[in-house]
């Protein structure tokens, strides 16, 4: 191992601040956003593609079996019958294809649950953004405000529900794991808390010697999400937007929202007093002789 | 029902006074076939089984949205165009109750009205863009969504209707002969203004505040965090424009209606109102170039969607700003006119260059709206004109009721 003595530095004053970051998270966790929440780690070098995971969510969902027998050259998004899918990319100068499962990333402030005018979607706090179909008025809003375009909506029903991935909410608080994982022969998909598995993302980055790409996508990506990635190419190659910024999307709104009770505070006073100057203006021209006759 | 309106010997007149405009029932249906109606029976004919076929077969069977494309022509014209288009009637009621200029009052009752239909018939396209209609209570009543801004556009739009409705209903009590009610709804008057313009203000720059959401989809021309802002100061020259093209269409159109002993001119009236358009048009611009400055998007407009950002502001909104200026310092109504007509034009296309144009600018895939969606929305609008129409050739909107003249 090549090593200089500026690199040697650099990785200890890195380890060293990442250890000290590591003794504050336990006096305060909220350092971290969503630290203790479920999480999952989707190593994408160890993916073998065999579409297991598919197979499995479609079981637990009660969907139509995943259409497999499609060649998975051809890619595929998520929709109201399948909320996961692997897709196959072949990266420019990589030695085989890679593959990369997509589902809903089940962000820390999710910009869905945020848009939702009836809570019908929700972040728990354990992890996973859940769908309460009793509640959806089916807006639609939550596909507008969701970066990875993952609610679904049921188009040909005439009574319709958005659908998505909710992370096994249900097996999970049973204390199983996730449907996905629970099938993953390759040990591409890892169930912990959101700290372990950044934890576990840094440590194989760091001791696999520029293997990986030096980024855990979804840890700061949209304010963070409870899902993610590690890849060895970079990641716009496998599908995976980089535009996408650091803020959380719930808090895109928030400035305007604050704006509502000023609005109904100020507004009422102030009108009034416009008011109240034009109906002055109003009367003193009106009747300027009879106001001199009753001051003189 | 034969047996009620015989029992009751005042139902019959009061129905043909009321109803068929004092017209034997055979002679008011056979005075219905006009060119106009048959135009507009021939709009419902194929739009309400549209809609009918869309409540049965889904959203699906009927548009061409997309799990990429949520909204469409629906939500971009009817919902976000058509509330803004309806603003005339806070723009109006302040003028007169707040601002005290009471030369505009000859204006407000259509400019209420317009704004009643305009808010109601875009409610009624929200209930065919929903996917469970039923539920359009739902975040009022029975789960509440703080953190959204739909769920202020919805507390919003729900109460400012029914406000509108309040404004309205002295013509609706002077046309039933209910004295006392319309007193009383009389009384509620500023109270009712005040709220409307605060509800106002809440709404019209929140369905703005809707796209805050979509900064990675939304082409950054038209994404800023400006953005309420824009749909706030738009919805104001939006609503000043259709009171306009209103005045001066209903005065002609409905030539009847007007009193010629209470001659009122309509031109000035225009004109002031063109005036304060161009001012509002002139900060509407003002605003775009700073929201331009913020985001450091003046590269941007050296390309295909800059030119058609540059035909939306420049072309639809700074040229109605001077047309309108030149109109009030020339004094020419007609050019008011053309200047209010291009206003409109320029803010139904904002709002559908937000909402359907420039979303998803950097998808491959790109959202046409169906014919059947064209033809909805053409009946959603065909039915508001045919109820202001029936309501203005019936209740004491254009014209004022001889009962209660000089009676404000």
């Amino acid at each position: 191992m090549n090593l200089s003595r500026r690199t040697f530095f650099k990785v200890a004053t890195v380890v060293g601040a990442t250890g000290l970051a590591g003794g504050r998270l336990e006096a305060a966790p909220q350092r971290m956003a969503g630290a203790a929440q479920r999480s999952m780690l989707v190593d994408t070098t160890r993916c073998i593609g065999c579409r297991s995971c598919e197979v499995a969510c479609a079981e637990a969902n009660v969907l139509p079996d995943p259409a497999l027998e499609a060649p998975i050259e051809v890619r595929r998004v998520t929709d109201p019958e399948a909320f996961t899918v692997v897709n196959a990319y072949q990266p420019r100068g990589a030695d085989g294809p890679r593959f990369v499962k997509t589902q809903c990333n089940h962000c820390v402030e999710p910009g869905c649950a945020s848009a939702c005018p009836v809570r019908a979607l929700e972040k728990t706090a354990s992890g996973p953004v859940v769908y309460h179909e009793d509640r959806c008025i089916g807006c639609r809003y939550c596909m507008l405000a969701c970066p990875f375009e993952i609610p679904k909506y049921e188009y040909h029903k005439a009574v319709p529900y958005v659908r998505k991935c909710e992370f096994c909410a249900d097996r999970q608080a049973k204390g199983l794991a996730p449907a996905c994982a629970s099938v993953c022969p390759s040990g591409a998909l890892q169930v912990g808390t959101r700290a372990e598995l950044i934890e576990e993302a840094r440590r194989r980055i760091y001791q696999n010697d520029g293997r990986y790409v030096p980024h855990i996508y979804g840890e700061h990506e949209v304010g963070g999400t409870s899902w993610l990635y590690l890849s060895d190419v970079p990641f716009e190659d496998i599908g995976l937007r980089t535009d996408l910024g650091v803020r959380g999307f719930a808090e895109l709104t928030q400035a305007s929202l604050a704006a509502v009770p000023l609005v109904m505070m100020l507004w009422p006073p102030f009108l009034m007093a416009l008011y109240t100057f034009s109906r002055r203006r109003e009367t003193t021209a009106a009747a300027p002789a009879g106001e001199e006759a009753s001051h003189g | 029902m034969g047996d009620t309106l015989t029992r009751s010997t005042d139902v019959r007149p009061w129905l043909s006074q009321k109803l068929f405009m004092g017209l034997p029932p055979g002679a008011y249906v056979r005075s219905l076939v006009t060119p106009g109606n048959i135009l507009a029976a021939l709009i419902l004919a194929v739009g309400v089984p549209i809609l009918i076929y869309r409540f049965v077969y889904g959203l699906g069977a009927v548009t061409n949205l997309s799990q990429t494309t949520p909204w469409g022509l629906w939500i971009g014209f009817d919902m976000l165009a058509g509330i803004a288009l309806a603003a005339g009637g806070y723009t109006i009621a302040s003028a007169v109750y707040i601002f005290g200029l009471k030369e505009y009052r000859p204006i407000v009752r259509p400019a209420v009205l317009t704004g009643f239909l305009g808010y109601l018939f875009a409610v009624i396209a929200l209930l065919a863009d929903l996917g469970q209609p039923w539920r359009i209570p739902y975040p009022i009543v029975y789960s509440a969504g703080p953190t959204s801004v739909m769920f202020e556009v919805g507390w919003c739009v729900f109460l400012y209707t029914t406000v509108l409705f309040i404004e309205f209903t002295p013509a609706l009590f002077e046309w039933l002969g209910l004295r006392t009610l319309r007193r009383y709804a009389v009384q509620l008057t500023l109270s009712a203004t005040v709220f409307g313009v605060v509800l106002s203000t809440l709404h019209q720059s929140s369905l703005g505040a809707l796209f805050l959401m979509t900064p990675t989809k939304l082409h950054p021309l038209w994404y800023s965090s400006f953005i309420p802002l824009y749909f706030f100061i738009s919805s104001i020259a939006a609503g000043l424009s259709m009171v306009i093209l209103e005045t001066a269409l209903a005065h002609r159109l409905f030539r009847d209606q007007l009193d010629p002993s209470r001659h009122v001119d309509i031109d000035a009236l225009i004109l002031g109102l063109a005036k304060a358009a161009s001012v509002v048009l002139f900060t509407y611009i003002f605003v775009q170039l700073q929201g331009l400055a913020d985001g450091g998007d003046w590269a941007l407009l050296l390309t295909a969607y800059g030119g058609w950002y540059v035909f939306e502001v420049g072309g639809l909104a700074a040229v109605p700003c001077f047309l309108f200026a030149h109109a009030a310092r020339t004094a020419s109504a007609p050019l008011a006119r053309i200047a209010a007509a291009l206003t409109v034009l320029g803010i139904i296309l904002n709002r559908l260059n937000v909402s359907v144009v420039a979303m998803n600018w950097n998808a491959s895939e790109r959202y046409v709206p169906s014919w059947m969606e064209i033809v909805v929305s053409v009946t959603i609008v065909t039915m508001g004109l045919l109820t202001y129409r029936w309501i203005v050739s019936r209740m004491p909107v254009l014209r004022e009721h001889p009962d209660y003249a000089d009676a404000h």
